[in-house]
């Protein structure tokens, strides 16, 4: 179910397993029949860690998903509820508990937290009387689900706001908690490099974290010899640009929501042979994506220029594979084909799926909005005219095109200036309150707090030192055989991923200048490892380096680390970990406040 | 060696022997005489109160504490009532009950802990005697008061008081009594006269033991086994019955001929008794009765008290304190004369390998024929354990040691953990250190519980010692004494708060599992804050220093630790705490000084509570967020005026902001507020909430042209937008004509293929082509082919001679256009050629 977890570098599965106990422990702590209530948010994350599988075993007869009012009957000795801790959600808790008690009261109550408890909830519950009505109350500490075989993620969708706009560090302490809990599974991690204000937080949690638990010293062998912790704010470009990996353009287009994505069914109609083609589906086609599919774990960091060929290729393997039954001749020879038959006809399935998707996609790369969207990007990123009011934006606000293609944009072209001129930014701001509505001003104010959106203060712009000396734009990026991480935005590579690249070589002390152009300190930390656990490396393997993204990280920076680490000569292997999987759009959406007007 | 039988005493197949521990340290003038002795199982210590009922307040009776070997550790003169009974806890607290029903709990050394009461009614009926005893709950204590009713505590520390029911018939204090825990329960066991009770918490039960004559007397003694398994009764005509505790079985009845009533009677046994005994102290005597119906008897001189033990009994006298315990199996193999057990026969081997004689090597090939040396070596390794004498335990491990030379595949660990062991067992036996304990007991008590009784005695550095020795892990061992050691030395009056946070911060450093916030928390019990604090300077986990700090009172630099803790939880419980100590002024000020609590905080009046949200930002003199309060204030309003006032206030607080921007925009707000109410009022428009791009559009959908126009002009809307706008307007209403004349009306701000591709895109190809011509060379293609005009396309892109777009019209010919095609290549190819 999770093997692929354990394919990569670091299993992975070890951390899902240890999730898994802890789940497994909670639930036997509950004697008898359950049923879960389920803070709606919770359950994607968890189907990574539980499938309903396990929840059946330990007696999970009924799940409902949180709401006010009553809840659904069922014939269950335990009702737990599976929460974040947030107020408005215990409201309804207790408005569940209320009703329920007035009916039959033989139920017991337990209440889990993810991923911790918190004092103000369970105040909460108090005021609203109900806090004594709790059996249990627990807290699963699930900071970091394994996404995949190198991939983790908090799934903290605010952790980039909070840290931001509100100054509230409550995703950091998860952050530091996750990395600990990961220590403990995976040793000490010797290493600690960071850019960025949020990054040093963290770091310092975690060493005072460390000194907490001193003396119960880790006796693993630690597998991670580098951590580097990297603010969202170091680098504000990269999101903001459109991904070009074939995975996200999937998650740009479509949004790929705890490794699943949805997709308009029409291409996915099955057509058997000699039927005429029966009523559409009406319902999404829903794909889950990870590298447990060889043929996506394949092409998903692929430029999508290359897609195309890639799976031409896999088809041509595919059916000569089908041939090969022509020339299976004895028995033993048609019983190994038959073996093989299962995993063929997966493949297959598997390519005419993705063969749907690209064609999905293509039908927008190759339309005329999306590269002039492009060709503006990419002026931006290349610093052609950012200090001018743009005629493409212009022109999109007149037409009004969604707000947030608009915010991406003007946010670009203020990354890349450092800052818009007076002018300009008031412009693009009165356009966009008149267009959209005054009621957007305070998304504007939350923009410009983050740092996206900003007037120029100095006269000087430092883009252009940063792009230059980091080599950020690629004139000859080659998106079918690519030589360089550039082919991920064909021609940008993301200033996130350069800096791990430079750290790894020749390292940071190249490149001091531009790391103090850059928000926020920079820095490196050791931790002591106890006698014995010093690794002694062979010749030629590889270090391996955990790079966590504190607000966020997109396919297509991933797509740039695993490039990285497949590149012969890095010598360093990348796992990946972040508060959040993002796109420009979701990233922008977090941002915004969205005010309605409640006049009739 | 020969002489280690000297004082075994047979009694029926086994042996009892009587083995000297201590010569007491202490110096008790009148003995123990008129002395209440309290005395502990595993070699616990001993209290002393002597004339406890002497009253006069001239001359009060002393109480006084010593370890097991006599060595004081303790003594005061006892201030309080009367005290009836004195006791020990399994954590070696001293309980004094007194006549009143109140008990006090002295520590070793003996400063008062705490007291409880045994139940008000007590006061009344006064205590007529108490017992305390040990079950798997802990310590507890029962007591029968004057008016004959008991009551127990199973439990001291999680004190539950118990009343039992009324025993028919008793006047006074029954005629002997004791507590039995058995199945979980505790229950009382009485005799009245020649009767027999069982006590429970709902019943008497009258029970009658089985084989014990009618004729047997009065039960005036009894006793039960330390396991609570093993029941003993003694009557007025000197018979002593024996039996289990479940009164289910008789064991045996044994005629002491003796009729007075002993003055103790303590069962004698040990874990697989071969030869259990009940051994019973007169004034002169000390008999030791076996189930085999035969007898040891002792004379003695002095008073003395019996310890029941797990595996025998201390007799400890004013003189010296002995074991008497009956000799373990192993040592009877070995010692007993003439025994050809192995182990007997490889000491033998050894010890005719010291004096280099041959025979060591026969004795060895004797055991070694039987195959036995490995038994041999276990049972010489097993012996030592038992063995009290140093002497005695080298020779039977040298012995072992020997014997396992010859043997190829023998486990060594039991050998190598008996050495460390007893090591261990040695040290702490000595005088000094005072826990007499024997092999079984130790490990019966565990290690663990060693360490404790050595932290409880303040033996560090020997603790520290063991637990080094032992390799014990340092959470569990050295730490563990080490947080003992602070929490002791933070009591000591006469050192400064400094040279105590010194001498603690110095031995316990980083040392893992020692909580500094648990030692400050015990030099807060003992009023001495200042330390408090500075010990919990030293403590790495916010968690644990916050709410001590809270308790003291010490809020800001509570808060200022939670901060520093990163958990924005520990900073939500501060804050809370906070808001409900201080008055508002003072609460705001302290948040004021720290950033990150102050936004945790405006977080949460976001969510629950908008005017604190307020009144912070007020104070803060923060405008821009005060004004952006409102802002989002208005959109709840209900009421377009307040809605309006709210705006109006934004402006002020912008403006206060020096936002200038923000000042326009409200204000432009407030006016297309107004603008669209007053039209829907007008022509009922239905524009409020509408953007002001969406107002245009809706007042040029509904033909209000001029109002647009004006809406246009006043909020100075870019020439391109508008036109934008008007251009697609006027073609959703499908108005060409009108489209034509505003084309015209000036140059177009945003060219002309807008005009081909909106009229396109409302299926107006006539209309679209008027436009094509004006269009800029540069869109010239692009415009053609919008209106399908392909020709046109190819004509403009050879014209200007730009491959790619000739490139363009090529991509989209049919083979239809097959003459267009070869023109459009030639052209290309010209073009190359240059």
């Amino acid at each position: 179910m999770a093997a692929h977890l354990s394919y990569g570098r670091v299993n992975l599965n070890i951390l899902r397993e240890a999730a898994r106990k802890e789940l497994r422990e909670f639930l036997d702590k509950c004697a008898g029949s359950k049923a879960i209530v389920w803070d709606e948010y919770l359950t994607g994350p968890f189907g990574l860690i539980a499938q309903y599988s396990l929840l059946k075993e330990h007696e999970v007869e009924k799940m409902f998903t949180l709401k006010n009012g009553r809840l659904p009957s069922a014939d269950v000795k335990n009702i737990i509820f599976f929460v974040r801790p947030r107020l408005e959600l215990m409201d309804i808790i207790a408005e569940n508990v209320f009703s329920e008690d007035k009916m039959h009261s033989a139920r017991d109550f337990h209440i889990l937290f993810v991923p911790r408890r918190s004092m103000l909830c369970e105040q909460r519950l108090k005021e609203q009387g109900v806090l004594a009505s709790f059996i249990n109350i627990d807290e699963y500490i699930l900071d970091l689900i394994p996404y995949d075989g190198d991939l983790l993620s908090m799934e903290y969708e605010s952790a980039f706001r909070e840290c931001y706009l509100e100054n509230d560090q409550t995703s950091l302490y998860h952050t530091a908690k996750g990395l600990m809990t990961l220590q403990a599974l995976y040793g000490t991690i010797p290493q600690i490099y960071g850019k960025g204000d949020c990054a040093r937080h963290v770091a310092n949690m975690m060493l005072r974290m460390k000194r907490e638990f001193a003396g119960i010293q880790n006796q693993i062998l630690p597998v991670f010899d580098t951590l580097l912790l990297l603010d969202r704010n170091v680098d504000l470009l990269t999101p903001l640009a459109t991904q070009l990996t074939y995975e996200g353009l999937i998650d740009e287009i479509y949004g790929i929501t705890n490794g699943y994505v949805k997709l308009p069914p029409e291409k996915f109609a099955q057509k058997k042979q000699g039927e005429a083609s029966k009523d559409l589906p009406t319902e999404p086609k829903k794909l889950q994506l990870n590298s447990a599919e060889e043929l996506y774990a394949e092409i998903r960091d692929k430029n999508f220029n290359a897609v195309g060929a890639a799976l031409s290729k896999k088809a041509k393997i595919i059916s000569a594979a089908f041939e090969e039954r022509h020339n299976a001749k004895t028995v033993g020879e048609i019983k190994q084909f038959v073996s093989q038959l299962p995993h063929m006809q997966a493949a297959r399935s598997s390519l005419a799926n993705h063969t749907s998707i690209a064609e999905l996609i293509k039908d927008i790369t190759t339309s005329e909005a999306f590269f002039d969207n492009l060709t503006v990007e990419q002026e931006f990123m290349t610093g052609v005219d950012t200090d001018k009011v743009n005629t493409y934006i212009e022109d999109c606000i007149a037409q009004r095109d969604p707000l947030i293609k608009i915010l991406r944009l003007v946010c670009m072209q203020s990354v890349c200036n450092n800052g818009l001129k007076q002018k300009v930014f008031d412009y693009y701001k009165r356009e966009i309150l008149q267009t959209y509505g005054y009621e957007h001003m305070l998304t504007l104010n939350n923009l410009e707090k983050g740092g996206l959106l900003k007037p120029q203060t100095s006269s000087r712009n430092n883009y252009p030192t940063i792009r230059k000396t980091l080599k950020l734009w690629m004139e000859d990026a080659n998106e079918q055989n690519p030589n360089d991480i550039s082919y991920v935005y064909s021609g940008y590579a993301p200033l996130s991923i350069r800096l791990t690249q430079v750290l790894a070589r020749p390292g940071w002390r190249s490149i001091e200048e531009v790391l103090k152009m850059l928000p926020g300190p920079h820095f490196e930390e050791r931790q002591q490892l106890p006698a014995g656990l010093h690794k002694k490396r062979q010749q030629g393997e590889n270090r391996t380096t955990l790079v966590f993204f504190l607000g966020g990280v997109t396919y297509a920076e991933i797509a740039a680390l695993r490039f990285l680490s497949q590149m012969e000569d890095s010598g360093m292997e990348y796992i990946i970990a972040t508060t959040k999987l993002i796109n420009g759009t979701t990233w922008v959406k977090s941002l915004m406040d969205r005010l309605e007007s409640q006049t009739p | 060696m020969a002489f280690i039988t000297a004082n075994w005493n047979p009694l029926g197949e086994a042996f009892y022997r009587k083995t000297e521990l201590y010569e007491m340290c202490w110096n008790l003038r009148d003995g123990l005489r008129d002395s209440l002795v309290a005395t502990a199982p595993y070699g616990g210590p001993i209290a002393l109160l002597r004339e406890p009922h002497r009253r006069s307040p001239s001359s009060r009776p002393q109480l006084e504490i010593y370890f097991s070997s006599g060595v004081s550790v303790a003594s005061f003169p006892w201030k309080s009532g009367p005290v009836v009974h004195l006791g020990w806890t399994v954590s070696d607290e001293l309980l004094c009950i007194q006549e009143d029903g109140s008990v006090l709990i002295y520590d070793l050394f003996g400063s008062f802990k705490r007291h409880f009461n045994m139940g008000l009614e007590v006061v009344q009926s006064q205590v007529l005697e108490a017992k305390v005893f040990h079950s798997p709950y802990g310590t507890g204590i029962a007591i029968v008061t004057g008016s004959s009713r008991f009551t127990l505590a199973t439990n001291i520390e999680d004190l539950k008081l118990r009343r039992l029911p009324e025993v028919p018939g008793l006047q006074g204090k029954p005629s002997s009594w004791l507590v039995l825990s058995q199945d979980r329960q505790t229950k009382v066991l009485l005799s009245v006269g020649p009767d027999l009770f069982i006590l429970d918490n709902t019943a008497c039960t009258a029970v009658v033991p089985p084989g014990l004559s009618p004729q047997a007397g009065n039960i005036i003694q009894m006793s039960v086994s330390f396991s609570y398994k093993y029941l003993a009764l003694f009557t007025d005509t000197g018979h002593l019955w024996t039996g289990s505790s479940n009164l289910q079985d008789k064991l045996s009845e044994v005629e002491t001929k003796k009729s007075t009533p002993p003055r103790q009677m303590v069962w004698c046994r040990r874990p697989k008794s071969q030869q259990p005994s009940v051994v019973l102290m007169w004034d002169k005597l000390l008999m030791v009765a076996g189930v085999c119906q035969d007898t040891i008897q002792f004379p003695i001189e002095d008073p003395c008290v019996l310890v029941g033990e797990l595996d025998g009994v201390r007799i400890i006298s004013s003189s010296s304190q002995e074991l008497l315990q009956e000799v373990p199996l192993v040592c009877q193999d070995i010692f007993k004369i003439a025994s050809m057990a192995p182990g007997a026969l490889l000491l033998e081997a050894h010890r005719e390998y010291e004096k280099s004689s041959q025979k060591a090597d026969e004795y060895l090939r004797e055991i070694k024929e039987q195959s036995m040396l490995g038994e041999a070596v276990r049972q010489c390794v097993e012996a030592a354990g038992h063995e009290y004498d140093s002497n005695t335990q080298k020779s039977l491990l040298r012995a072992a040691s020997f014997g396992k030379c010859f043997l190829t595949d023998f486990n060594p660990d039991v050998f190598v953990a008996t050495c460390r062991e007893l090591r261990v067992l040695n040290a702490v036996r000595e005088s000094a250190v005072g826990l007499p304990l024997t092999f079984t007991q130790f490990k019966q008590m565990t290690l663990q519980v060693l360490i404790d009784r050595l932290v409880y005695r303040q033996f560090y550095p020997l603790a520290i010692e063991i637990c080094r020795y032992l390799k014990i892990p340092d959470y569990q061992g050295v730490s563990r004494v080490l947080k003992h050691w602070a929490s002791c030395k933070v009591q000591q009056k006469d050192l400064t708060d400094e040279a105590i946070a010194k001498a603690v911060c110095m031995k316990v450093g980083d040392s893992p599992g020692v909580s500094y916030s648990h030692i400050a928390a015990k030099a807060y019990e003992c009023g001495r804050t200042e330390l408090a604090i500075k010990l919990l300077d030293f403590e790495a986990r916010s968690g644990e220093q916050v709410p001590l700090l809270l308790k003291m009172k010490r809020s800001q630099l509570a808060l200022s630790k939670a901060v520093e803790s990163g958990d924005t939880d520990l900073v939500y419980t501060v804050v809370t705490y906070l808001k409900n100590e201080m008055n508002r002024g003072d609460f705001f000020m302290t948040l004021r000084n720290q950033p990150v609590a102050l936004s945790l905080y405006r977080k949460f009046c976001k969510l629950q509570e908008q005017d604190t949200l307020k009144d912070l930002y007020n104070q803060d003199d923060d405008h821009q967020e005060l004004a952006n309060f409102y802002v989002t204030a208005s959109y709840r309003e209900k009421r377009l005026e307040s809605r309006l006032s709210l705006l109006q206030s934004a402006v002020d607080e912008y403006n206060k902001a020096k936002n200038e921007f923000s000042v326009k925009a409200t204000e432009d707000e407030i006016r297309l507020l107004r603008f669209q109410r007053r039209l829907d009022d007008e022509k009922g428009a239905g524009l409020l909430g509408l953007s002001l791009q969406g107002t245009m559009e809706a007042l040029l959908a509904l033909g209000l042209n001029k109002q647009a126009e004006q809406l246009y002009r006043d909020f100075r809307v870019p020439d391109k937008r508008y036109w934008w706008l008007k251009l697609r307007s006027l073609a959703e209403k499908e108005e060409w004509e009108e489209l034509e004349k505003f084309s015209k009306s000036k140059k177009s701000p945003i060219g002309y293929l807008a005009f081909v591709e909106v009229c396109v895109k409302s299926n107006n190809k006539y209309e679209a082509k008027k436009y094509v011509s004006k269009v800029t060379p540069e869109q010239k293609v692009k415009a053609h082919l919008a209106i399908s005009d392909l020709e046109g396309a190819a004509d403009a892109a050879i014209e200007r001679k730009n491959e790619s777009e000739i490139g363009v019209v090529l991509s989209r010919c049919s083979t239809n256009d097959r003459l267009l095609m070869d023109k459009l290549n030639r052209a290309r190819n010209s073009i190359a050629k240059k």
